[in-house]
């Protein structure tokens, strides 16, 4: 994950705590998108950023699997060409193991 | 209306192995942080020599030797299937080894801030003097005098006064800063303008030798590169275009600098186009050099997963447009499609605005399309890095954009992605791939008949400049020639264009019928 967006994200959790702070994510593909839930939830796996062994148990859901939240309307225009264009389950599987 | 066309494009590469060691951030930046970087260590092994980057596959589509599409029927990975016989002389343009181009730095160089060791030097002045291209520049004179010491240039670089210059891992010469103290001429980008100016003055030579275009007869040049060329009181104050005339002796023409990332292109083409079509030149040339910073940018993982180092090669293109000759493909100005600054930055409302908004505008449909060309990265260089097939991805998109548009059908799905798109083929030099690399090949597919119609995407990452997080995105639509509109078209081109405005006729009243 992007080390200005750990680094965001890190300020993000000490200012609201993680209690009511879920990550929304848009990532194009399975690995990277389980790589970014992997960071905010244990720490950075690659030991490269902000988040390196800070452990901010945050839960990271993908916007694939916020559909039922969404206003249809907004997601049939934002969203639902890449759900036809993406590895939709791969993606959501992925993300889903790392919210324990 | 009398759209303009295209005459003519040209498409050169370089191969600079020692410039992605020396010069290539990636390799600079590990020097700086982990200079006993086992990376470091393995990378120079995992170069490759010229032949290997002259029968290359994807650098054989660049210059023209090979259609895109080719590349579907060579085994992957390409690097292991060479082209066999392949030439550096290309149908569009050629590739030229690190050792000639330093020689063209040498001679692009105005201000004698390129040196180069006195026997280096010689030879390539010979070997220059033997290349169609450049054979004519005025400039190679540069290279008849200044031949340095390798005392002297040793002393430069040690000093911290001249960017080095290596060839064969031997120091060869270097770029001396142009300043004592001004950030913007250092050495080192003193040496990134000239590695931009000459290759884009070698692909211009390129467009004149190959199309016949006459230097004098250029009126006006856009160069749309990603580099920046002033001084610190106005860092980016150009002008590259008229420095690569200049070499070029284009006497007639004056030019500026047009940026916007990897979309810088497209704007490029449609400004020359609109100056084009509004009579204000004749002819303009649109053209960009390489960047050498993004030589080997992701070499870490090709080094990791055993690859060569496929990143070695700087671009450099050069597009001539021109007005309606009755022939030529024409690019249609009233179907320009635009990422708006309200447009929205997801993936589907950059499509809708850059691919089926504007055809929408002239009663087109994305299955009026025959083929897209959006950024042609070279999927052999991207993938292993994890960042996926980029032309694939935006095919994905553009077919799942017309099955929302009730173009195709969901099942149609891969079988339209197969239908409008090509393998990638260019190099990953940023604003090299976004979708110029197919002009050429594209103006002669629609001669030949092979396509009708072709949308070309530049796409821009405009966050790196760190001033906006908008996303930026540009379209033109390339269209067979039905005759110049002031002149009595052919009996056959009139047919043509007949069948052509019933079936827009046809098309309009279907989807008038399917909004009711």
């Amino acid at each position: 994950m992007d080390l200005e967006n750990q680094r965001r994200i890190k300020e993000f959790a000490e200012q609201y705590g993680s209690e009511d702070f879920i990550l929304v994510l848009g990532g194009g593909e399975a690995e990277a998108s389980g790589l970014a839930a992997e960071t905010v939830s244990v720490g950075d796996p690659t030991f490269a950023g902000p988040l390196a062994g800070v452990s901010l148990g945050l839960k990271a859901y993908h916007i694939f699997e916020l559909k039922d939240e969404i206003d249809p309307a907004v997601y049939e225009e934002q969203i639902s060409m890449m759900e036809m264009v993406l590895d939709v389950d791969a993606i959501m599987q992925e993300v889903a193991t790392y919210r324990g | 209306m009398n759209f303009p066309v295209i005459k003519g494009a040209s498409y050169g590469l370089i191969q600079a192995c020692d410039m992605v060691r020396y010069q290539g951030t990636t390799q600079t930046s590990e020097m700086r942080l982990n200079p006993a970087s086992e990376y470091l260590a393995q990378m120079p092994g995992h170069l490759r020599a010229f032949a290997d980057a002259v029968a290359y596959p994807p650098n054989q589509v660049y210059i023209g030797n090979l259609r895109p599409r080719a590349l579907r029927d060579i085994p992957s990975p390409w690097y292991n299937n060479p082209i066999p016989n392949a030439s550096a002389q290309g149908t569009y343009g050629a590739i030229l080894p690190q050792e000639d181009f330093l020689g063209l730095m040498k001679a692009v160089d105005k201000f004698d801030l390129v040196l180069l060791e006195e026997s280096f030097q010689n030879a390539a002045a010979e070997r220059l003097a033997a290349n169609a291209a450049v054979s004519g520049w005025k400039a190679l004179a540069a290279l008849q005098k200044g031949q340095a010491e390798a005392a002297q240039i040793e002393a430069l670089v040690q000093e911290h006064k001249a960017e080095p210059l290596y060839n064969g891992g031997k120091l060869v010469g270097c770029v001396k800063k142009a300043h004592d103290f001004d950030a913007a001429l250092s050495e080192h980008v003193m040496f990134e303008n000239l590695v931009a100016k000459a290759s884009a003055a070698f692909a211009l030579a390129l467009l004149l030798q190959k199309t016949g275009l006459a230097a004098e007869e250029v009126d006006y040049i856009i160069e749309c590169s990603e580099e920046a060329c002033g001084d610190m009181n106005q860092r980016g104050g150009g002008n590259f275009a008229k420095s690569i005339g200049e070499i070029c002796e284009c006497l007639n023409a004056t030019g500026s600098d047009m940026r916007s990332f990897c979309a810088g292109p497209a704007h490029a083409m449609v400004t020359a186009s609109a100056l084009v079509q509004a009579g204000i030149y004749k002819n303009v040339v649109v053209l960009a050099g390489g960047a050498s910073a993004k030589l080997g940018m992701n070499g870490k993982d090709h080094v990791k997963k055993g690859l060569p180092i496929l990143e070695d090669m700087l671009g450099a293109f050069a597009v001539h447009i021109g007005e309606n000759d009755g022939v030529s493909p024409i690019i249609r100005t009233d179907a320009v499609g635009r990422h708006r600054i309200g447009s929205g930055a997801s993936p589907q409302a950059v499509m809708q605005a850059i691919v089926a908004e504007p055809l929408n505008r002239v009663q087109l449909r994305i299955s009026d399309v025959d083929c897209f060309s959006a950024e042609m990265q070279n999927p052999e260089i991207t993938e292993p890095a994890g960042a996926g097939d980029v032309p694939l991805a935006n095919y994905k998109m553009i077919a799942a954009l017309g099955v929302m548009c009730k173009d195709f059908e969901k099942s149609e799905l891969a079988a339209v992605v197969d239908r409008i798109g090509m393998p990638g083929f260019a190099p990953t030099q940023g604003h090299i791939p976004s979708g110029v690399p197919f002009l050429g090949h594209c103006r002669d597919m629609i001669l030949e008949g092979a396509l009708n119609r072709v949308m070309i995407i530049g796409k821009g990452s405009l966050f790196l400049g760190r001033l906006t997080n908008l996303f930026d995105g540009v379209s033109f639509v390339v269209e067979r020639n039905p005759g110049k509109a002031d002149e009595p078209a052919q009996e056959a081109t009139s047919n043509e264009a007949v069948r052509s405005a019933m079936a827009e006729a046809f098309s309009s009243l279907a989807a008038s019928l399917r909004a009711q």
